[in-house]
């Protein structure tokens, strides 16, 4: 399946991806982060019952220096 | 003395708020803030680095949340949507933190803000439970507007981002500031301590910045310097600053007992 991640098309070979797994798999385990999916948030609870679909596009953000 | 700043029903010591970006490293930027005695720090939402940055240090190890009221900003946002989308996944990666600063710039050479934008992102974030400090242009209407919509803070430009100019319109500030039923923060164009101590004397609450601190020759000097501008000025404002005469028939040593 293909996903948009920060604007950059990612190919994944598995068939089901959970937003956790995901996670795990880019090694943003323990990091702090917020994920939007399709323009829509997906609260840190929901990470794993989230499944991604063929084409979805993500954000993910943390916070940095900026004034 | 007991003269807290006070901003949507949390007080804070310092009157001094800083930003965290352009420091030459973690270790400088925490150094700078320690100096400051700042406690609410702005921070910006930005896209992480994929695949690239394991075990990289990130700001918020230097800096833990637990420390610092954490003030997630809308930076480089040019329209209510983006800023409003940038705030919602602040309140999402921060626990549900409602205290933000939204800023719509308008042009990308002077950084002005764009306040048609800014007050339709303000209205949807006041109505999503928002608390927002809000950065604006010196406009005392457009300033009256932002604080009936609800924002907690109203924070203009006393000159344009970064440009570390000064307080150019001290007459609309006092404008504002005399009319503003919640706190009024100067926010951008701070250059060195004097602009500080006279945003302060004006009667401001308090005062946000960054490239002050972080472009000075030694930022920790700096932060150290600006937080006794700060504290000055505001001690100054409430003392009350005697009339200005242009002569005085008052000497200050006695008219008697001269000798002769």
């Amino acid at each position: 399946m293909l996903i948009t991640i920060n604007g950059k098309p990612r190919s994944f070979e598995a068939a089901n991806l959970s937003v956790a797994e995901l996670v795990q798999h880019l090694e943003l385990v323990g990091k702090r982060l917020a994920i939007e999916r399709n323009g829509e948030i997906v609260p840190r609870s929901q990470f794993e019952a989230t499944p991604l679909a063929d084409g979805d596009k993500l954000e993910i953000v943390g916070a940095v220096g900026g004034g | 003395m007991s003269d807290l700043l006070k901003i949507a029903d949390k007080t804070y010591n310092s009157r001094l708020l800083v930003g965290t970006g352009k420091y030459k490293d973690f270790t400088e930027t925490r150094a700078a803030i320690d100096a400051s005695g700042a406690e609410i720090i702005t921070v910006a939402i930005r896209r992480t680095n994929i695949g690239q940055n394991a075990g990289e240090p990130s700001l918020l190890d230097f800096l833990p949340p637990e420390e610092f009221t954490y003030l997630p900003n809308t930076a480089g946002c040019y329209s209510a949507d983006d800023a409003v989308r940038t705030l919602r996944l602040a309140r999402e990666l921060l626990d549900g933190h409602k205290l933000v600063k939204l800023e719509v710039l308008g042009d990308p050479n002077t950084l002005y803000p764009n306040m048609i934008e800014t007050l339709a992102a303000a209205k949807t974030l006041v109505k999503d439970g928002f608390d927002v400090m809000v950065y604006c242009s010196d406009d005392p209407i457009i300033a009256k507007q932002l604080e009936e919509i609800g924002c907690v803070a109203v924070m203009p430009l006393a000159s344009l981002i970064g440009s570390g100019m000064g307080i150019l319109n001290p007459w609309n500030l006092q404008i504002i500031i005399e009319n503003a039923k919640v706190p009024v923060l100067v926010d951008a164009g701070v250059g060195t301590a004097s602009d500080a101590a006279i945003a302060m004397e004006l009667g401001c609450q308090g005062i946000l910045m960054n490239t002050a601190i972080a472009a000075a020759g030694n930022p920790v000097l700096m932060a150290g310097a600006m937080k006794k501008a700060v504290e000055a000025g505001r001690e100054a404002y409430l003392a009350g600053r005697m009339p200005k005469k242009l002569y005085s028939a008052s000497p200050s040593s006695p008219t008697t007992g001269m000798i002769g």
